[in-house]
């Protein structure tokens, strides 16, 4: 198999199976998830300012007092690489026209030349991040191989998407075709692993404000 | 047989004279990408070798590869390269014809070293029986031509790498010289491929240049191809490049984007996969190339550029539609009610199977 055939089958065939894993593997576990459901709080429900699932959304995304300056890298790293990636993501212009493809919806392009700015930002950030989990011996010891997995997985799509862009180590068909496979990799792993928090990370938030709230607790 | 003439002779000859031959070596140095000083290097190497006999063999093609070929204007670099070399067959462009023809292709045949250059794909399904020319099959024809020859010269994507008659589903069988190589089907020679649907007039002249004056094979790609005419890829060599960096488009042929001279990415342009010369010598004298005239490149010096999807979609969309959707859909929905169900069921038996602890429990 050549190049071009690699990339004739990641943009067909390859294509096709990965959004259907996704897709699969999203509703089913979206589906799970929400059915489970919970015994119904039978207390007196208390009251509490500061206390309630919408509270608690806000709150989680923003640093608890003193965290920021012990954990530096956790939040300006995550933060960083977070939105980064969401640039590089949806404000590239062959990405916008895959978008466009997949669903109808279309928005105006950045610049090359800062998509280029945000990819190397993320994965400088993304380094960094790595180094840390890896350093802290906390961070070490919590970490098990789905957060290196999840890692690569996520990495590994802007890294081959930059060399490509940038003719790097391997001619340009060749990587926009491996690129394409990680993020089609990337694809069929979100749906069953921790990066499934696309689609959990509000609710799940929502909930644990929610059920503390009920007891008073803002979270 | 009576000695080849060199190539200064031959010129001589034909009444040629020695600037005219310099202008063409100049122009043939900066063709292949080389100082300026190469050109009487030149002049002497393709001085003194002798003409090489070349034989061209037409097998599933639709003649666009010599159309491009003679559509060169006169006289030039084109018509000079004719004169350098003996081009004892061609179905297009011999006078001979029948069995006359034939018989000039076995006599070139005669002197080992010839060169032999492939238009054309060649079909190998139910023993090749798909093209014959003189009731030789084209497999036969190439078989026997290649044993003796120095190089196979792959001219256009049928040759190269079995272009459109190789499209699925390719009911002739058809493969590409190189593949045919690879399985062992004719001797393996050293092969050079210029491919293209047509490959541009001065590529295919330049690369037969190189080859006569330095004797050797040009250094080649992976894909086979000379370095130095498919080094770069049109999107890199684009004059609309700027555009693309810029994020401006053209969403149709006729929006303002498209009058404006904006990018045809999202129209489907191939460049950025696509090696050849097209952006830097142009066609047509320099006039100009396919994107320069509004459409987006094809992808056609590439192999499987016919199935490589739609023409006219962009390079990051999907090639074909996603028809497993649907059903993933469906499926993830009943495999999640499915699972729910499940978790349901354990949920009531662990119910069921509860027992209140009691202070005796705690104690035992």
């Amino acid at each position: 198999m050549n190049e071009i055939e690699l990339l004739n089958w990641v943009r067909g065939p390859g294509l096709n199976i990965a959004v259907a894993v996704f897709l699969l593997g999203t509703i089913w576990r979206l589906f799970e998830i929400y059915s489970l459901g919970r015994k119904k709080d039978l207390s007196a429900p208390r009251h509490a300012a500061g206390a309630s699932g919408l509270h608690t959304v806000v709150r989680r995304s923003l640093p608890p007092p003193g965290m920021l300056k012990r954990s530096p890298v956790s939040y300006i790293g995550g933060y960083t690489f977070h939105i980064g990636l969401a640039i590089v993501v949806f404000f590239f212009a062959p990405h916008i026209v895959l978008i466009e493809n997949l669903i109808g919806l279309s928005w105006p392009a950045l610049p090359s030349q800062l998509i280029d700015l945000a990819a190397v930002v993320t994965m400088a950030a993304m380094v960094l991040m790595l180094v840390d989990r890896i350093n802290k011996p906390v961070k070490r010891y919590l970490s098990t191989f789905e957060d290196y997995f999840t890692w690569a997985v996520t990495f590994l799509p802007v890294l081959t998407g930059y060399l490509a862009v940038k003719h790097l180590l391997l001619p340009y068909t060749a990587m926009l075709a491996l690129h394409i496979l990680s993020v089609e990799i990337l694809l069929i792993v979100l749906p069953f692993t921790k990066l499934f928090h696309v689609f959990t990370l509000f609710a799940s938030r929502w909930y644990n404000g929610n059920a503390n709230a009920h007891k008073g607790v803002p979270v | 047989m009576s000695r080849r003439p060199t190539i200064a002779e031959h010129l001589a000859r034909q009444g040629i004279s020695r600037r005219a031959f310099l202008k063409f070596c100049a122009a043939t140095a900066s063709l292949m990408a080389l100082p300026p000083g190469m050109a009487p290097a030149i002049a002497e190497a393709l001085g003194k070798i002798r003409r090489p006999s070349v034989i061209w063999l037409s097998f599933q093609e639709c003649t666009g590869c010599t159309e491009s070929l003679t559509r060169s204007h006169s006289p030039t670099v084109e018509s000079l390269i004719f004169d350098m070399i003996s081009l004892d067959y061609h179905h297009t462009l011999m006078a001979a014809s029948g069995e006359a023809a034939e018989r000039a292709r076995e006599e070139a045949m005669q002197e080992p070293g010839y060169l032999v250059l492939v238009d054309g794909s060649i079909p190998v399904k139910d023993g090749g029986i798909y093209s014959a020319i003189a009731g030789i099959s084209n497999l036969q024809m190439l078989k026997d031509t290649v044993e003796n020859a120095a190089a196979v010269v792959s001219i256009g994507t049928c040759a190269a790498y079995g272009g459109i008659p190789m499209a699925n589903p390719n009911p002739t069988g058809a493969m590409g010289v190189q593949a045919l190589m690879d399985q062992g089907l004719i001797a393996r020679k050293p092969v050079i491929n210029v491919p293209g649907c047509p490959p541009i007039p001065v590529v295919i002249t330049g690369v037969l240049a190189h080859y006569l004056t330095f004797s050797e094979i040009p250094a080649l790609d992976a894909l086979g191809r000379p370095l130095n005419f498919y080094g770069d890829s049109i999107h890199d060599r684009c004059y609309r490049r700027p555009f693309y960096d810029q994020g401006k488009f053209a969403k149709t042929f006729d929006d303002e984007g498209a009058r404006k001279g904006w990018c045809l990415f999202e129209l489907g342009c191939k460049g950025p996969t696509t090696h050849n010369a097209c952006a830097t010598t142009k066609w047509n004298d320099g006039t100009s190339f396919p994107i320069e005239s509004g459409h987006g490149c094809l992808g056609c010096s590439e192999p499987n550029f016919w199935d490589a999807g739609s023409f006219y979609k962009a390079l990051s969309a999907p090639a074909d539609p996603l028809t497993f959707a649907a059903g993933a859909v469906v499926a993830g929905a009943a495999v999640g009610v499915g699972m729910s169900f499940i978790n349901r069921a354990k949920k009531s038996s662990a119910k069921s199977a509860h027992e209140t602890a009691t202070l005796k429990d705690l104690e035992k």
